[in-house]
């Protein structure tokens, strides 16, 4: 086992190394992070030269890419112009752990700048996909025990509206409904934007009840898309034979589903879980948008908006090597799971 | 030892009085309309490209760009069905717009996805060893990096004209078509009849496009449907982020960039163009699921 | 009354032994997207305790779906019972709440399946699926169900089983899986077996292993046994009375010696003409049956075998033959055949039947 987890690892460098590689020259096309320093106007050019320097922008991209990687502290930078490097280099480069600094918010590391969302954006994400795991279970088994009766047709008709309803949309109409009608209507109504509400503070309560309508967001759609799928995996199984010879054996109805049929249907469906768990500290783009939650979706938005290329690129490093961590996570689970299966 | 199973059957007088036996495509026909679901998608289909294309010659382009900010935020109404928007342009007038853009960049950012998918997926499976071990490495990586990051980071390089839109669709979307395309290929290729087609001498290019690409179509045909409907909702996605197609060219997705300020005084904004994007992916989830069943000669509904 | 449709033995009589399981026009439906298929239509028959039978017919003629079905083991919807009784020890299974069928399963009336390589589950290890049943009817604890599983094992010659009880069913061959079925449908004693053709998927030379072994668990607990099976060789070699199926409808059923001397049914005849015999001459050619098995998308009329019998007549395709006593110990369901006594002996019919 210990050796399998070795091998993956080592496949896996090669791979992050040429996905770095597109990424970063991706973020040299981005715009002029110069321009971004700050937000201040750097309007002299012999400002903006110094500033072209410091960050490395005047050396050629293979160089940009080695200082990224394992920064430039054994090397010295030419700050003054003259072909000669007069400086040392301070950047400890990515494989040390050093992002670089933030353009946007001087004087913090983008490591800072991402971890500081961290918090907010797990405690939405694992929330959300705690919430997916149990209805979608709940419904997909219940639609695969009830295959085409009235309940199942119902059910299938309503995910497929789900998986097909773009996530702004159902935001929305959610807000529309929960918080500005139910207002309307005097209901007690859901708070649409932020985490807390200011004049309460951030209370426990206030949290939870802010993240009622983002959950439920992103929750919907996953659940519709999830249910079908552990529908139909459910299906699958329920039709081979060791589910005839548990039933044949006598077992309860309860007990042939929950330990017969269920170990079965995870394999497959710990495969759908593990990327989505590796996706949740990319936190979710449009939800935390439109709700104002400041989790990782918006940082990558705002900073993206502003070429502030250390945390964006920190955060897209950051997914990459969590999907793949998770990948290999989720085929240790596997193995776990089925005897079937040995890495030795 | 005799058993049942090996007593010769001759068949032909089973009493099955039906017609000559049908095509694989006549009864793929009839699989896929005994499908309501699939009907009425391909219907609802049908109509939404009407109204985007026929809808045009009555509701041009310089109507659903005629401002007239003496009306802006005005609620439906028999002059304006849909309302109007913040400038007072014809809300009505921008979705039938808007339709033929995104119906327009959903078919052609699928049809790049799947050229791709196809390209990629078929050298794989068809040459193997180091080729496919290159190809699948590649994809595996475009696979790890979050697709609607990386779509977000070239929408904002490439700027907001549909042209690169669709490029950038194209470009981010392929690898599951190559790895369907690929899995099929390795199976085919081991096939009698490609065996017999290259020891008599058949070209690498008719083996790959007339025996096995035909014989893969089922899935491909299958992927590229839901491809449109993928393809429309990731250039909503990222329209409504502000980074997709640039007004004043209007897309269902970008019209309702900035809408969210206007939940509670102009739902109209949103509720129209939404509801589009989600009858449009609707049918379209419809039809792909409508088509599996019918090509999928193991399917249920046979 | 129609002399015909009076019986004019009871079968039944002569077996002194009670009867345990006790079916009465069984009809079972699939309702699929194609149409209702017709798979079970009408059959009857009895089992008696200790004895063993056996179920011949093609694949697709009912003999697996009819056994399930009263065991509540077919899908429901989209399968539906539509009509019969199932009398179990006096009491009707059909009609049974499904935990008291579930009390039943695996500890009365045990199942043995088709295909020992799907019919494990692959991810539950042998002891915990071999216990569960323990657990379940006898309340066992799991050491007590550990120590009874060790020593069924060892009973279905299983080497080892101490250590073995810890695999994992892909760690077992097909024949040895097949053994741990066995074993595990054993486990609580069970009055009936019902063995689903638990050789087909095994080779040759494992089969005739398995069937003696089944045999010899007969013998050592006494139950009665029902073997279904597409495979007259078998047949031959462990049944006291024989049930032969076609299309859903029980057409023929005599002990055994009755039938491989005097198949009544025209489809039994072309059965055993079809079955190759060391007595034969070399040269002499298999004969095989013209035509296939009906369509069961279609309600059935008349005689099923009738399109495909050679002394068909008018009546074979209106009426359905009804199952007669032609002797103490064989019906048949055939117009023909049964109608006319002088007919069982006529030359034409005894060269045709061998």
């Amino acid at each position: 086992m210990g050796r399998y987890i070795i091998r993956r690892v080592l496949q896996a460098i090669p791979l992050l190394f040429f996905i770095s590689i597109v990424l970063f020259f991706l973020m040299g096309q981005l715009g002029d992070p110069v321009a971004t320093m700050g937000g201040r106007r750097v309007t002299r050019p012999s400002d903006r030269e110094r500033l072209t320097r410091q960050l490395g922008l005047d050396q050629p991209f293979y160089k940009q890419y080695l200082y990224w990687l394992v920064g430039n502290d054994w090397t010295t930078i030419d700050m003054d112009g003259d072909g000669i490097g007069d400086t040392n280099g301070t950047r400890r480069g990515i494989v040390r752990g050093d992002f670089g600094m933030s353009l946007m918010k001087r004087g913090q590391t983008a490591w800072d700048v991402i971890w500081d969302r961290v918090p907010n954006t797990l405690l939405l994400m694992v929330t959300a996909e705690i919430v997916i795991i149990i209805f979608a279970l709940l419904i997909g088994i219940f639609s695969a025990l009830r295959q085409y009766t009235a309940a199942d047709h119902m059910i299938t008709a309503v995910s497929f509206v789900g998986f097909s309803t773009p996530i702004f949309f159902f935001a929305l109409l959610s807000i529309y409904i929960f918080s500005v009608n139910f207002k309307r209507w005097g209901l007690p109504s859901l708070p649409a934007v932020g985490m807390f509400d200011p004049q309460v503070g951030k209370t426990p309560g206030q949290v939870a009840l802010h993240m009622v309508l983002p959950v439920f967001t992103i929750a919907f759609v996953s659940i519709a898309a999830y249910s079908r799928y552990i529908r139909s995996t459910m299906l699958e199984v329920l039709n081979q034979d060791y589910i005839r010879t548990a039933k044949a054996k006598g077992l309860h109805g309860r007990q042939v589903l929950l330990v017969h049929a269920l170990k079965n249907a995870s394999l497959p469906i710990v495969t759908l879980i593990g990327l989505d768990l590796a996706l949740l500290l990319g936190g979710a783009l449009v939800t935390e948008r439109i709700f104002a939650w400041p989790g990782m979706g918006r940082l990558f938005l705002d900073h993206m908006q502003r070429f502030d290329t250390p945390v964006v690129m920190g955060i897209l490093v950051i997914l990459s090597i969590s999907v793949v961590v998770f990948q290999i996570i989720t085929d240790l689970t596997y193995a776990l799971l089925d005897p079937r299966i040995r890495y030795d | 030892m005799a058993t049942l199973d090996s007593v010769p059957v001759i068949l032909s007088t089973g009493g099955d009085e039906l017609a000559p036996p049908l095509t694989f495509r006549q009864m793929a026909w009839r699989r896929f309309r005994r499908h309501r679901m699939a009907m009425f998608g391909a219907i609802v289909l049908i109509m939404l490209f009407v109204y985007a294309f026929a809808g045009g010659l009555i509701y041009t382009a310089e109507r659903a760009n005629f401002t007239d900010t003496t009306i802006r935020l005005s609620p439906p109404s028999l002059a304006h069905p849909f309302g109007t928007d913040t400038v007072g342009r014809d809300v009505m007038a921008r979705t039938i717009q808007g339709g033929r853009i995104s119906l327009m960049i959903g078919l052609t950012a699928a049809f790049l996805e799947i050229l791709i998918g196809v390209l990629i997926g078929a050298a794989a499976g068809f040459y193997g060893g180091v080729v496919d071990s290159l190809l699948m490495r590649f994809t595996e990586a475009m696979l790890i990096i979050p697709s609607l990051f990386l779509l977000i980071v070239m929408a904002r390089i490439v700027g907001g004209s549909v042209f690169f839109i669709v490029i950038i669709l194209g470009l981010t979307s392929w690898m599951y078509v190559a790895r369907i395309v690929r899995a099929e290929f390795l199976s085919l290729k081991q096939n009698d009849y490609i065996l017999a087609a290259r020891s008599i001498g058949t070209p690498t290019r008719d083996i790959i496009f007339r025996h096995i690409l035909p014989n893969s179509m089922a899935p491909i045909v299958v992927a590229a449907t839901l491809a449109v409907a993928t393809a429309i909702l990731s250039e909503a996605y990222i329209s409504f982020l502000g980074m997709g197609v640039q007004p004043p060219t209007a897309t269902w997705g970008n019209m309702l960039d900035g809408s969210y300020n206007y939940i509670e005084s102009a739902p109209w904004l949103w509720i129209f163009p939404g509801l589009l994007i989600l009858l449009t992916v609707l049918s379209i989830n419809f039809v792909g699921d409508g088509l599996r069943d019918a090509l999928d000669p193991r399917s249920r509904n046979a | 009354m129609n002399p015909l449709t009076t019986p004019r033995f009871n079968v039944s009589a002569p077996d002194s032994r009670h009867v345990l399981l006790d079916i009465r026009h069984l009809q079972v439906r699939f309702h699929t997207p194609e149409g209702t298929v017709y798979a079970v239509n009408d059959i009857s028959y009895q089992v008696h305790e200790g004895e063993v039978v056996a179920i011949v017919g093609e694949s697709g003629c009912g003999k697996s779906v009819s056994m399930m079905s009263i065991l509540g083991l077919i899908p429901v919807p989209p399968g539906e019972i539509a009509e019969g009784t199932a009398e179990f020890m006096g009491t009707d299974l059909l009609t049974m709440a499904e935990d008291k069928l579930e009390a039943i399963r695996g500890s009365e009336i045990a199942m043995v399946f088709q295909d020992p390589m799907t019919s494990l589950n692959p991810v539950l290890s042998v002891r915990r699926q071999m216990t569960e049943a323990l657990r379940r009817h006898y309340g066992m604890t799991g050491e007590q169900a550990t120590n009874r599983a060790i020593e069924l094992l060892e009973l279905v010659g299983i080497p080892d089983p101490a250590r073995r009880l810890g695999n994992y069913p892909h760690q077992f061959s097909g024949g040895m899986r097949q053994r741990v079925m066995i074993a595990m449908m054993l486990a609580c004693n069970p009055s009936l077996l019902i063995a689903d053709e638990p050789t087909t998927a095994l080779d040759v030379t494992i089969q005739a292993q398995i069937v003696e072994l089944v045999m010899r668990m007969r013998e050592q607990l006494g139950m009665a046994l029902i073997w279904i099976t597409h495979d007259l060789g078998v047949v031959a070699g462990l049944a006291e009375r024989v049930i032969v199926m076609y299309a859903g409808m029980v057409v023929e059923e005599a002990d055994v010696d009755s039938l491989f001397d005097k198949p009544r049914h025209p489809y039994t005849m072309a059965l055993l003409a079809a079955l190759p015999r060391v007595d034969r001459r070399r040269d002499s050619r298999l004969k095989s049956i013209p035509g296939a098995p009906p369509n069961l998308l279609v309600e059935p009329r008349g005689c099923p075998f009738a399109p495909r019998c050679e002394y068909v007549v008018d009546r074979c395709l209106h009426e359905r033959p009804p199952l007669l006593a032609v002797s103490p110990t064989q019906r048949a369901a055939c117009w023909v055949t049964t109608g006319d006594p002088a007919f069982a002996t006529s030359n034409e019919f005894r060269n045709n039947s061998r």
